[in-house]
């Protein structure tokens, strides 16, 4: 493909549009088809045959529109209007009003702060283009970035940028994403490869899957870039086998762009070739360490391995390796398109740009939300998420899954970024988010992320396997109210051994989850402890004193 | 190894527990310190296999590094300060063993290694002398089905050594690991009896290397499980020869 | 024991072997592709029996105690034949703190199982799993591949009742 006729496919699929009146967009990512919106759609192309509006009118699936609570979610395009828990019945009334005002009782309010409050870097795709169509994102200037990359920049060039705009890893450790493109690109390699991290594996994360079924080419397009700036040609997208919707539109996305000749051999008549081949998880949490990931892509168990020496250095096969996750790579093309500047003026001092969070849990507007770093917690949960649900009090915010912390009401109005969220005992991580109430117990939550740690322990170094089960165990018996002082002492001790012993990050952090909750909860476990009671009455003892009062 | 690769490899000078000593460029903080004679304990690690780090007793401090590093893998670099017996890292050596001890059946007294037993050494070392955690005691089986081998997974703490050995020395790979955390286990092929095996040769490496009575010979009083140090000699002489 | 160590025969005539092969050959006989064949084993035969790890192994190369590593140490993969309609509650944080294992509790009073086990007559697996990505719609229940939002016990335990009497 030529840079011509990148530039005649985006006209083309614009001009198609303009023959149409009215599109209606309805939501296909996995939320919203658990609530069947595949139904919907169905009814809404039945309706518009129907009516005999089939030249004027069109049905698109498009991604995550963000405000999963309220699926499915139907949008019309140009007007704006947006329509909540649609039902396959509401069709009807959907396409009789398309040109009229639109239908009040299904009307989502779209001045809301849910949506006010975002700004859409990563996903300004998301919900708006048919993720299954190249020639839509095209038309959304994708893959512009790649074409200004190879025909106008050299691999350092790239770097340069990417180093300019700030961009940390959104992974969770938020390594500097220039600083990395930059090791592998020195490092000393006949071969080299990227790979994409999306062995999205934290409890309550949903981000890149929903990036990865609402707009796959752009992390495609941010991988190539990346291949381009180290000298890599192959690259692998490491996803989890549960996310099969994503699989599917990953796979699709790599055949349409290799028809088009945006990936494969001389792309744009360059010298530059780059592949892209999926390979799929199978379960295993500790994936995501980049070690274990290799192992896994090797076809081997996803164990680590110790670091030094780093896959920049020696990866994938022993070559110097560029490990990104999903949303790293989804900033790229942006990022090249309006220059590094532009990204680095976004966010906070030390964290550039946006993040995307997953807001689940207790909290009246669960979904998918992207905001620029430096907002506050209280922001998050309070204006976009809407508060807490049925007059509760809010208790605390996990951030990071298992590797994060509980944050408390105190740190509410901490701006959120890399350094505050980690000095509040907790991390970024890739941006689960779930609020809890004063239902929540405390104890309970963190034996909850113990058992996980426990389960996913790949079992290789001492520390992590059995101090993990102690850890767990110890947990069980304080919330049957049947430990002792003796008990927190020695949990505290194997927190400490399990943080600093471990041989990777699964192990190292996994702690934090009872460090945290120790730290801003130790009423509870002392409730748990010498008074034998579960203040919010989750554990087992409370409920048995309930029964007793 | 050839004596031209030999030449390229630079001398790099560092401090182990304050004391200046020079290593070749390719050799570990381990090798160093025992050429040196300090002693850093070990248990999964064993010379003439490849070292993975697993067990964590072999970890040190090095000066300016964010956390402990494993002393069998880590290389060493020039101006490397290297401390290896903090009190902290004595601390942590120590909980280690403990959970080792807690994780499975090590009762010394009715186990076929006792006298020598790597772990039970060790613990003797390190001055382990009671163990604060529960028990786990997890039901596991004794493989008597080999002629002459037999294995109790009640005793095994996962070091690696018999699935490494069987691989890189013997190249079989009739042993390897199956499972993951505390339900990992070390089995023989699609995890059948041992004496059922199609692969193993009966050549009796993993059974020399265990550092434990997991592995042991059929027929023998605790008294006489030596074992046997062959695996030094072997990559001698391997190295030799190419 | 004889093991072919040029390509082995396919185990049987089913000819869903030739699907594994095709997995195989795609990645060339690669050792690395264990995983993509067994992945595709699990597609098209539900689980992994010894037959299938046996034939993977030859094929690749790779050894015997090594395929049976992989196999267990991945959660996806399963050794055992599952039943004919499975249901995976999700147990990720988002739904444990909405009531995940109130739901679970249910369930498994009904089938009178675990997870990760399959009732004696093979109609109902139960699988808890961590986190599919649908927090948004805490809790989440997977029933025969379908995911549903916003699951009560009562819901739950209704439609395990209608597998169970089918």
């Amino acid at each position: 493909m030529t840079p011509e006729e990148l530039h005649k496919v985006a006209e083309t699929e614009l001009e198609s549009r303009q023959q149409i009146d009215h599109t209606l967009c309805v939501c296909t990512a996995a939320g919203c088809v658990s609530t069947h919106s595949d139904k919907v759609k169905e009814a809404l192309e039945k309706e518009i045959e129907k009516h005999g509006l089939k030249e004027k009118c069109k049905v698109k699936g498009v991604g995550c529109m963000g405000l999963c609570m309220a699926g499915p979610l139907v949008s019309v395009e140009r007007t704006g209007a947006l329509y909540q828990m649609v039902k396959a019945e509401d069709a009807a009334a959907i396409v009789e009003n398309l040109g009229k005002p639109p239908v009040q009782r299904l009307l989502c309010d779209t001045a809301q702060p849910f949506f006010s409050r975002q700004k859409k870097i990563v996903l300004e795709n998301s919900g708006v283009v048919d993720a299954e169509r190249i020639e839509e994102y095209i038309a959304a200037k994708g893959y512009e970035a790649l074409l200004e990359a190879l025909t106008s920049m050299n691999p350092a060039q790239v770097i340069e940028q990417v180093t300019k705009s700030g961009l940390r890893g959104r992974g969770g450790a938020g390594f500097p994403t220039g600083l990395k493109w930059g090791t592998v690109a020195k490092a000393r390699g006949d071969r080299k490869f990227v790979i994409c991290n999306a062995d999205e594996g934290d409890p309550g994360a949903f981000m890149d899957r929903s990036v990865l079924e609402s707009d796959p080419h752009r992390v495609l397009e941010g991988m190539a870039v990346g291949g381009y700036a180290v000298g890599a040609s192959q690259g692998y997208i490491y996803v989890r086998a549960e996310y099969p919707l994503a699989v599917k539109r990953l796979k699709d996305a790599i055949k349409q762009a290799e028809r088009l000749g945006l990936l494969g051999h001389s792309i744009f008549g360059t010298t530059f070739s780059f592949n892209i081949e999926v390979r799929l998880g199978a379960g295993a949490f500790v994936c995501g360490e980049e070690t274990a990931l290799i192992a896994s892509v090797e076809g081997k168990r996803g164990q680590p391995r110790p670091r030094p020496p780093f896959p920049a250095e020696r990866g994938l096969w022993n070559s110097p390796t560029l490990i990104n996750n999903v949303e790293t790579f989804a900033n790229i093309p942006p990022i090249i398109r309006n220059g590094g500047e532009w990204f680095a003026g976004i966010g906070t001092e030390k964290g550039k740009g946006t993040k995307v969070f997953a807001l689940a849990g207790r909290v009246n507007n669960t979904g998918l939300i992207e905001v620029p770093m430096g907002v506050t917690l209280r922001e998050i949960i309070f204006d976009i998420g809407g508060g807490i649900p049925d007059g509760k009090k809010f208790k605390a915010v996990q951030t990071g899954g298992p590797s994060g912390g509980c944050i408390p009401e105190q740190f509410l109005d901490m701006p959120v970024d890399y350094e505050s969220l980690a000095k509040a005992g907790s991390i970024m991580g890739s941006g689960g988010m779930i609020v809890m109430d004063e239902t929540s117990c405390m104890v309970d939550v963190a034996k909850f992320f113990m058992e996980f740690c426990m389960t996913e322990s790949c079992g290789k170094c001492v520390p992590c396997r059995v101090g993990t089960k102690q850890m767990y165990q110890l947990l069980c018996k304080i919330s049957d109210g049947t430990a002792t002082a003796a008990d927190q002492v020695m949990l505290e001790e194997l927190c400490d051994v399990v943080k600093n012993t471990s041989l990777c990050g699964l192990g190292m952090t996994a702690p934090n989850p009872v460090l945290s909750t120790l730290r801003y909860f130790r009423d509870e476990f002392m409730a748990h402890i010498h008074d034998r009671r579960c203040p919010a009455g989750v554990c087992k003892i409370g409920k048995e004193q309930v029964a007793t009062v | 190894m050839n004596p031209s690769a030999q030449k390229t490899l630079s001398v790099k000078t560092l401090q182990i527990d304050g004391k200046d000593v020079s290593a070749r460029e390719d050799q570990t903080i381990l090798d160093v310190a025992r050429e040196n004679g300090i002693f850093i304990p070990t248990l999964c690690n064993l010379d003439g296999l490849t070292p993975i780090g697993a067990c964590r007793i072999c970890l040190v401090e090095v000066k300016g590094a964010r956390r402990l590093l494993p002393a069998c893998i880590t290389q060493v670099q020039d101006n490397m300060e290297v401390f290896t017996n903090s009190e902290t890292l004595v601390k942590y050596r120590k909980m280690i063993l403990e959970l080792l001890f807690a994780e499975r059946n090590h009762v010394c007294s009715v186990c076929v290694a006792n006298g020598h037993c790597e772990l039970q050494s060790m613990a003797q070392k390190l001055g382990v002398d009671h163990i604060r955690y529960p028990y786990l005691y997890p039901k596991l089986s004794v493989d008597a089905s080999h002629d002459r081998f037999a294995a109790d997974h009640n005793r095994c703490i996962l070091c690696q050594r018999c699935v490494r050995v069987c691989d890189e020395i013997e190249g079989a790979h009739t042993w390897d690991t199956m499972g993951r955390g505390t339900s990992a286990q070390v089995i023989t092929d699609l995890n059948q009896p041992w004496g059922t095996s199609e692969t193993c040769t009966s050549c009796g490496k993993c059974v020399q290397v265990c550092p434990t009575g997991t592995l042991f010979e059929k027929g023998r009083a605790s008294g006489e499980m030596t074992k046997r140090e062959f695996l030094p000699y072997l990559t001698l002489m391997r190295e030799e020869r190419e | 024991m004889v093991m072919n160590l040029t390509k082995p025969a396919l185990p049987s005539d089913d000819r869903r072997w030739k699907i594994v092969n095709a997995t195989m050959r795609r990645h060339g006989y690669s050792p690395h592709s264990l995983i993509e064949a067994l992945h595709t084993v699990q597609e098209i035969f539900g689980y992994l029996d010894t037959v299938a790890l046996k034939y993977v192994a030859v094929s690749l190369h790779v050894p015997l105690s090594k395929v049976y590593g992989v196999a267990t140490f991945y959660n996806f993969f399963t050794l055992k034949p599952q039943g004919e309609h499975t249901c995976v509650v999700c147990m990720g944080t988002a739904c444990y703190i909405k009531g995940a294992p109130q739901i679970l509790e249910a369930i498994e009073s009904i089938v009178k199982i675990q997870p990760g086990e399959t009732t004696p007559d093979r109609k109902v697996s139960l699988v808890s799993a961590r986190c599919f990505g649908s927090c948004g719609l805490a809790p989440a229940v997977v029933f025969d591949g379908e995911v549903a939002a916003k699951v009560t016990p009562a819901a739950a335990t209704e439609k395990i009742r209608r597998w169970m009497q089918s």
